[in-house]
């Protein structure tokens, strides 16, 4: 395995992974905690509004979810393999989210049917809330560990997803995005709207606060596995302090009327929060709750040096222009939502 | 059933119904870019009105396209564990490949051609559509190399035994450019052109049959009839040089797609036939000699045949892929056929006064798209036994892990859900299409209830 600025390509591939994830949590996390407060909307108007704020962008969010998986794929088949395969069933149904929400957004507007569009709103809501609860319970059981066999493959029953800190952690993601997402649309809103999302932002701030610590809690009391590096290394507890802050700041922007700080903030948290839970993980790609020697880690799970190499030039190449576009379409759609013949 | 044959059928099905949607994105993509250019160039209304009608389909197509495209990604890892731990090395940085340099091109720039018509210029928004077709075109680079790496092989070597045993990339541009990615790209390619305008065909041509919409339907029906005479005729030189491919590089498939036994013996071309795989017979209506004069060029060259392959190592289905094969060859020759007549009638001035050929233009959308997926059938179920050509068994690359019963499962539900996926579709499409072009100057979309309450549309009125 070669290395560059003296670390090794498995490891780079290893932040690179962790980057697209962290970039598709804060991206797509707006939108779909947008999709999961929908039905908090109460009027056609409102809920046009808030369609359209995410309208433009969702699909090229989405986009960072397939790079995660190419990146997953082709850096640490062994821990795709694994993972997909374990996950059968959350997965499938994690995958059906994913096509009833794209078909929800885009069905909706195009019959003016008072049925119609409920159907696709409750659609729309309730496969949002199923993605993030599906990506939360993933996360949790990735970051837990599941019983490997020494083929480095599931070797568990399917009921085991649902223990308790994957509950909490699924709970925590899903609170999580809809403050986000909250924050998002009072960006983009005006009027009682306007008013109406943030005291919904205010609300889901304080949910996924009370989330958030009852899981660390519960992390540091009963998962010496996911707590002893922060334990050992008492200097690593500037992140969870840094992370408090950034959700402090944000009730404190809302309040200035500065939603694109609060944004930031509330981005910072997610960044933070996934930097926090790789710092614990690493380096375990899939930490075997049965025998640790199974455990599927960054080194013995990745691809050879030559492909590694490849994929960092293609990350080098491809990255910086994904950011350039992207900024460009967020620019675009800068400012308040106006509705017009092209919208949804 | 077993969970290999489960699985089979799962990402058969899965993929089958992905793949209506992406090649007419692609074809399409490449239509919006002839029609917004002539816009851009002439300054004519009628271009601008074609457009944006056709962005409106676009944007359906493109969003189950994503919904279903999604599915497949995962699919290796959830039923092909293994499969995925022997290639990720090479098929996984073809598919990251795909993501980063196609797939953000084109989700990124679709949100500017469908709600950017009044946010950017009328060049960045050509700018746009341009960029959706091109990263379409990417994307279908980038996952024909995947595919064609496992028809075949290059560039790599193994690494470890039996189980552990995976595949490396030891030279990356000879996996990307592996004996078959080029021609089956170029195939590939027009096969997408050919679904695209043979929508636009048949569209416009019900709003001829009909009388409506005239002065944008005939202009489009025009662009779209020279693009179709040119790629299907292209198609004959590129589908013939990827059977070429195929006869070099795969042999067993060539002989399953002509239903060719015996290697000591001249092989036939068949127009129509049937296969009697127990017996070893082709029966049909044949050119006698006419793969060995195409491969050879001689009538009574022998060519080698499936009997030259042990039993476990050639495909048991020939007589379907022989069929499916043909299938798509007969469609080609009919594409050709139909496109030059109506190119004569055009110079004769009557294009449009045969009622009889604006119906079948009418229904010729189906020809590309069953075209299309006969020559995927062929090429994989051709494949057979292998999943990579000659170094890993489809009956090898399953995920232990998964039961019968979960693939089971998963499969009623994908078949369930887009049973419904595909009625919604073709609800809204045709909705679309009866509804026709509109009048965009009105800005008729917007209800009185969104002007009421909207403040910054009020001002703008």
């Amino acid at each position: 395995m070669g290395t560059f600025i003296g670390i090794e390509y498995n490891v780079w591939w290893f932040l690179v992974f962790g980057a697209v994830i962290s970039g598709y949590a804060i991206l797509d996390g707006f939108d779909l905690g947008a999709g999961a407060l929908h039905l908090f909307l109460k009027k056609e108007q409102s809920r046009r509004i808030a369609l359209n704020a995410i309208g433009p962008v969702w699909d090229g969010n989405e986009v960072w979810l397939v790079i995660g998986g190419g990146v997953l794929f082709a850096g640490f088949p062994v821990a795709y393999a694994a993972i997909f395969s374990a996950f059968y069933i959350p997965f499938m149904i994690f995958l059906m989210g994913i096509i009833f929400r794209g078909v929800a957004i885009e069905f909706r507007s195009k019959e003016p049917g008072v049925l119609w569009r409920k159907t696709w709103d409750v659609v729309y809501c309730v496969s949002s809330v199923v993605i993030a609860l599906s990506l939360g319970l993933m996360l949790g059981n990735v970051a837990y560990g599941i019983p490997l066999n020494a083929e480095k493959e599931f070797a568990g029953s399917g009921y085991s997803f649902f223990n308790p800190f994957s509950i909490m952690v699924a709970v925590t993601t899903l609170a999580l995005f809809m403050m986000h997402g909250a924050i998002y649309l009072t960006m983009k809103t005006e009027n009682r709207l306007y008013t109406k999302l943030h005291l919904l932002a205010n609300s889901f701030t304080v949910f996924f606060v009370l989330s958030f610590v009852i899981t660390t809690f519960y992390t540091l009391l009963y998962i010496p596995h996911l707590s002893d590096y922060f334990k050992s290394h008492p200097a690593w507890f500037i992140i969870p302090l840094l992370m408090v802050l950034a959700i402090a700041n944000i009730p404190r922007q809302i309040k200035a009327g500065k939603y694109r700080y609060a944004f930031i903030s509330s981005a910072t948290t997610i960044a933070l929060l996934l930097i926090m839970v790789a710092i614990e993980v690493f380096p375990y790609l899939l930490y075997s709750t049965g025998d640790p020697q199974n455990s599927i880690t960054v080194h013995n799970a990745s691809s050879s040096g030559k492909t590694m190499k490849i994929l960092l030039i293609i990350a080098l190449i491809g990255t910086p222009l994904v950011g350039v576009y992207t900024a460009f379409v967020f620019w675009t759609f800068k400012g308040k939502v106006q509705l017009d013949e092209t919208s949804y | 059933m077993d969970a290999e044959i489960l699985s089979r059928i799962q990402f058969a099905f899965t993929i089958s119904f992905h793949y209506i949607y992406p090649p007419l994105s692609i074809g399409l993509g490449l239509l919006l870019v002839v029609f917004e250019g002539m816009y851009l160039k002439t300054g004519n209304k009628v271009y601008e009105q074609i457009t944006r009608f056709w962005i409106k389909i676009f944007s359906l197509i493109f969003g189950i396209g994503v919904a279903t495209g999604i599915i497949m990604e995962f699919e290796f890892g959830t039923n092909w564990a293994t499969y995925s731990k022997y290639v990720g090395d090479i098929f996984g940085s073809a598919l990251a490949a795909e993501g980063i340099f196609a797939f953000a091109l084109e989700a990124g720039f679709l949100g500017i051609l469908i709600f950017g018509w009044n946010r950017v210029s009328p060049k960045v928004h050509f700018f746009s559509a341009l960029m959706v077709f091109l990263g379409a075109m990417f994307s279908a680079i980038w996952i024909v190399v995947a595919n064609s790496w496992q028809q075949t092989p290059a560039g790599y070597h193994i690494v470890g035994e039996g189980m552990n045993a995976r595949a490396e990339i030891t030279d990356f541009w000879a996996m990307v450019f592996n004996p078959s990615s080029v021609d089956r790209l170029i195939h590939v390619w027009i096969g997408a052109f050919l679904a695209g305008t043979f929508l636009v065909l048949s569209v416009n041509a019900f709003y001829i049959l009909k009388k409506r919409h005239l002065e944008i339907a005939i202009p489009s029906f025009k662009i779209a009839l020279v693009t179709a005479t040119l790629f299907s005729l292209l198609q004959l030189l590129a589908g013939s040089r990827s059977a070429e491919g195929v006869a070099k590089n795969q042999p067993a498939k060539l002989a399953t797609m002509e239903g060719h036994y015996d290697s000591s013996s001249k092989a036939d071309m068949y127009l129509f036939g049937f296969v009697n795989n127990k017996e070893q017979k082709t029966t049909g209506i044949k050119i006698p000699g006419g793969l060995s004069f195409l491969l050879h060029g001689n009538f009574n060259e022998p060519v080698k045949g499936l009997n030259a392959f042990r039993e476990d190592e050639r495909p048991k289905q020939v007589n379907a892929v022989f069929q499916l094969y043909h299938l798509m060859i007969a469609i080609g020759m009919a594409l050709i056929a139909l496109t030059l007549y109506a190119c004569i009638q055009w110079k004769r001035k009557k294009l449009f006064d045969q009622r009889w050929l604006m119906i079948v233009f009418v229904w010729s959308v189906l020809l590309p798209q069953v075209a299309n997926q006969a020559g995927w059938f062929t090429a994989e179920m051709g494949r057979q036994p292998w999943v990579v050509y000659g170094l890993l068994k489809t009956s090898d690359a399953l995920s232990k892990t998964v039961s019968a019963n979960q693939v089971l499962f998963s499969l009623i539900l994908f078949m369930l859900v887009y049973a419904l996926l595909f009625v919604l579709f073709l609800y809204l499409l045709n909705k679309k299409i009866k509804h026709g072009p509109a009048e965009y100057g009105a800005k008729e979309n917007i209800d009185e209830g969104t002007r009421r309450n909207n403040p910054v549309i009020q001002q703008k009125n």
